[in-house]
């Protein structure tokens, strides 16, 4: 997987961000063990410190939890994934919309021109 | 007690100042960046670190005790220059190593040696300088040392070379153990730092989280050097 970071935010933030987008496109399936924070922190070529802080951060989300003896696994719990499938939809589209806004387009033009874009989408 | 620190550390070339009333306090766990400009005072620093140089006024101290055969024996140190003989196989450097050091852990320094494509009886002279590179710092971090110092780790080193060095740092992280990496090569490095510590003409002037500077500044470390270091 090829780890991209933006300058100017946080590393651990966005290690969080990229590992929901993964859990919840299913890149990381429900129930699948994750890879050690070292080897994750290799792969991502970030401090493991760093590593440590986002899994820490997913675990008290609930979208990852530990057993003890074998390593660090995703949430297989439905409710915890459609909570997250929201979340992550409102961020890109609260995105989308500042974006649209800030190109001088209002409310009502927006959805009109979501609208005819998923029109012509299908 | 912090596992490296300097108090109002000073060091003094003829008349120049390089070192001036440093304090520094660093613990085991971490990977720091001490970064400035070619001169600031980084290598001045490390060398007092693995007592090579006295200071003139102040402290460092290793573990709480200043620098003399008991902490040669618990820093690595891996210098920007070249400093190993030329004429050397790679499997004689295992030996001069194993018998230096007695934290030298050959078995692993074979481990980081598979998958590079090196035979042990390869001397340095035939190298190019990125497979030197690596050899440099597989013989460092096959020590286990309480603190490495990595001097100018990945300076003129080719891409694949420079993943291969920041993955090896990576892969040997210890929660015991401080890597101090001593760049001015801010871009390359900095997704593996902890903490960062500029210095600038002999004096500290910065020691943050890295991940702390970029939510404050908006930046990367590389961007705020750049404004810290403007000419």
């Amino acid at each position: 997987m090829e780890w991209i970071f933006e300058q100017g935010r946080p590393i651990y933030t966005q290690i969080v961000e990229q590992i929901r987008i993964n859990i919840a496109n299913g890149t990381y399936e429900p129930g699948q063990q994750l890879p050690s924070v070292r080897d994750l922190a290799m792969e991502a070529a970030v401090n493991p410190n760093t590593m440590q802080r986002a899994f820490s951060e997913l675990e008290r989300d609930g979208l990852i939890y530990t057993v003890r003896t074998s390593g660090r696994f995703v949430t297989e719990e439905e409710g915890k994934l459609d909570i997250l499938q929201k979340k992550l939809g409102q961020e890109f589209i609260e995105d989308l919309f500042e974006k649209l806004q800030k190109l001088g387009m209002s409310k009502k033009e927006i959805m009109d021109a979501i609208e005819e874009w998923a029109k012509e989408m299908k | 007690m912090s596992i490296f620190e300097c108090r109002s550390l000073t060091k003094y070339y003829g008349k120049t100042k390089a070192l001036d009333n440093i304090d520094l306090k660093l613990e085991a766990g971490q990977i720091v960046g001490l970064l400035g400009p070619n001169g600031s005072g980084k290598t001045t620093l490390i060398k007092l670190a693995n007592g090579l140089l006295q200071p003139a006024g102040g402290q460092i101290l290793i573990e709480g005790e200043e620098p003399g055969a008991g902490t040669k024996a618990k820093v690595a140190y891996l210098p920007d220059r070249g400093f190993l003989p030329e004429y050397m196989t790679v499997e004689a450097l295992f030996k001069l190593y194993g018998d230096f050091f007695k934290d030298f852990n050959t078995k692993k320094a074979d481990q980081m040696l598979e998958g590079l494509g090196i035979k042990k009886t390869d001397t340095l002279k035939k190298m190019s300088k990125g497979t030197k590179e690596k050899i440099q710092l597989i013989l460092v971090m096959s020590r286990d040392a309480k603190i490495y110092f990595l001097d100018e780790p990945i300076a003129g080193v080719d891409p694949a070379a420079r993943d291969y060095i920041l993955r090896t740092i990576i892969s040997n992280y210890c929660e015991n153990s401080l890597v101090l990496i001593s760049t001015h090569l801010i871009a390359d490095v900095e997704s593996v730092l902890d903490d960062v510590v500029f210095i600038k003409e002999g004096r500290v002037v910065l020691h943050k989280a890295a991940d702390i500077i970029r939510e404050e500044e908006g930046k990367n470390i590389d961007g705020l050097f750049r404004e810290v270091f403007k000419c």
